[in-house]
């Protein structure tokens, strides 16, 4: 119980000084040490499948990242006292944790979940699938249509950055 | 019940990151943020004490696994963040190549 | 001895060692799959790191002369149409989309579990020739600074 609560605390710290660096190349690598404890964290939570997949995909986001950061030379940022916008956020972030705090309620406690559908995969995945790995079986084969839709997400995304990356623009 | 406290915490550093912030690449910090608290979230739900990870061992019989399906869900949404993650990069050095600037204020200015 | 894009001697050589290892990793997750934690989607994003060490240490004309943008779509293109005629295969042969109509095999050996081998091969193409194309065109865009400086910054 307690090394998860060090751990999140570790990540709430990685996250706070991520947002508040002046220096953006020190908040992406801080943004790093975020997905690390997330690693850790899927570890401990036994998910061994997340865990490989967040620390490729952490690697790969940061070189994306630091891509977008380095050689850029940004003026002093100059601070201009826009209250009402800072009150704004603040009213809806507290909002927010007042909602979430009342939801807590609802919530089963940490440790037992409901495994409605989770316990059929269970029982089935070996009989149905021939598949070991009970998380592989059910995105390949239970919920072939996640995978699909995620897929095609993919595929967007890729057309996207190719689109707005390309050199020739249509001139009007 | 205070890990689920502590998560929302950290959802809303990110949702705050990304209201406050007026540089483009923190927002997109912001939202990266926010999308790992959501992902611990829902591995948090599906935790069960005791358990053993969700992959059938061939020699020890046994059938108390945490939850798997809440993984499954993840492990999808975590590539899919990349992507997303990729699309807003190209989109803020495609800005930052016109405008010399992350500052949403300056972008405002239409320059044509 | 000419000038060379990339980075020094002592990157290169370690690179060309550690690539392959690389790549092999990632074949060795995505064919486990089915039995041990990994699967498409861990194993294509080790696909596309490789790649992407390649293109960082040797440079970008270098690398992308052995592996072109053409070649990248195609294998992404192939995943895609792998996957959706899997599903299109369960439809044909036993009347229901997404169905695992391949015999299932023995438990706990490497061709087991039916069309899921099949789904982590087309997943893995996927993903791995898709973010290694994200990352080409990323690197491709030069910042009008970085070309004052000489591209100093890959």
């Amino acid at each position: 119980m307690l090394e998860h609560h060090v751990i999140i605390l570790l990540m709430i710290a990685g996250a706070i000084v991520a947002m508040e660096l002046e220096d953006m190349l020190s908040s992406v690598i801080a943004l790093g040490a975020v997905g690390i404890g997330l690693t850790l964290e899927f570890l401990l939570l036994r998910a061994p499948d997340l865990a490989i997949t967040q620390l490729v995909v952490e690697i790969l986001s940061l070189i994306i990242l630091i891509r977008a950061t380095v050689g850029v030379k940004l003026p002093p940022e100059k601070v201009k006292g826009r209250i009402g916008y800072f009150l704004f956020a603040v009213v809806f972030v507290v909002a927010f944790l007042v909602f979430s705090y009342r939801a807590l309620g609802a919530l089963p406690a940490f440790g037992s979940p409901i495994m409605k559908m989770g316990s059929l995969y269970v029982k089935e995945a070996l009989a149905k699938t021939g598949a070991a790995n009970i998380v592989s079986a059910v995105i390949l084969d239970f919920r072939g249509y996640d995978t699909l839709g995620e897929a095609t997400i993919l595929f967007t995304s890729v057309i996207g950055v190719l689109a707005i990356v390309r050199k020739v623009g249509r001139k009007p | 019940m205070s890990l689920y406290a502590l998560c929302f915490i950290l959802f809303s550093i990110g949702l705050y990151c990304l209201l406050v912030k007026r540089n483009l690449v923190k927002k997109i910090i912001g939202l990266g943020i926010a999308e790992y608290a959501v992902n611990l979230f829902f591995i948090l739900l599906g935790f069960k004490e005791n358990a053993e990870a969700p992959i059938i061992d061939k020699y020890a019989a046994t059938q108390n696994f945490v939850d798997p399906l809440p993984q499954a869900l993840i492990l999808t949404s975590i590539v899919i963040g990349l992507g997303v993650m990729a699309v807003m990069v190209a989109i803020s050095v495609r800005i930052y190549e016109k405008y010399r600037t992350f500052d949403i204020r300056e972008i405002r200015r239409l320059k044509g | 001895m000419r000038q060379e894009s990339g980075m020094t001697l002592i990157v290169k050589r370690i690179t060309r060692i550690t690539v392959s290892l690389i790549f092999l990793f990632g074949v060795y997750i995505m064919l486990h799959g089915h039995l041990t934690p990994g699967g498409g989607f861990a194993g294509g994003v080790i696909i596309a790191l490789s790649f992407i060490h390649l293109v960082l240490a040797f440079g970008k004309k270098a690398a992308l002369k052995r592996i072109s943008e053409t070649t990248i779509s195609a294998f992404e293109s192939i995943g895609g149409v792998f996957f959706w005629s899997i599903a299109l295969g369960g439809l044909l042969f036993s009347g229901v989309y997404f169905l695992n109509f391949l015999p299932k095999g023995e438990a706990f050996s490497l061709f087991s579990a039916g069309t899921i081998v099949f789904c982590n091969i087309a997943i893995f193409l996927k993903v791995g020739a898709g973010l290694f194309a994200i990352f080409v065109a990323l690197a491709f865009l030069r910042m009008p600074d970085e070309k004052e400086e000489g591209g100093k910054a890959a």
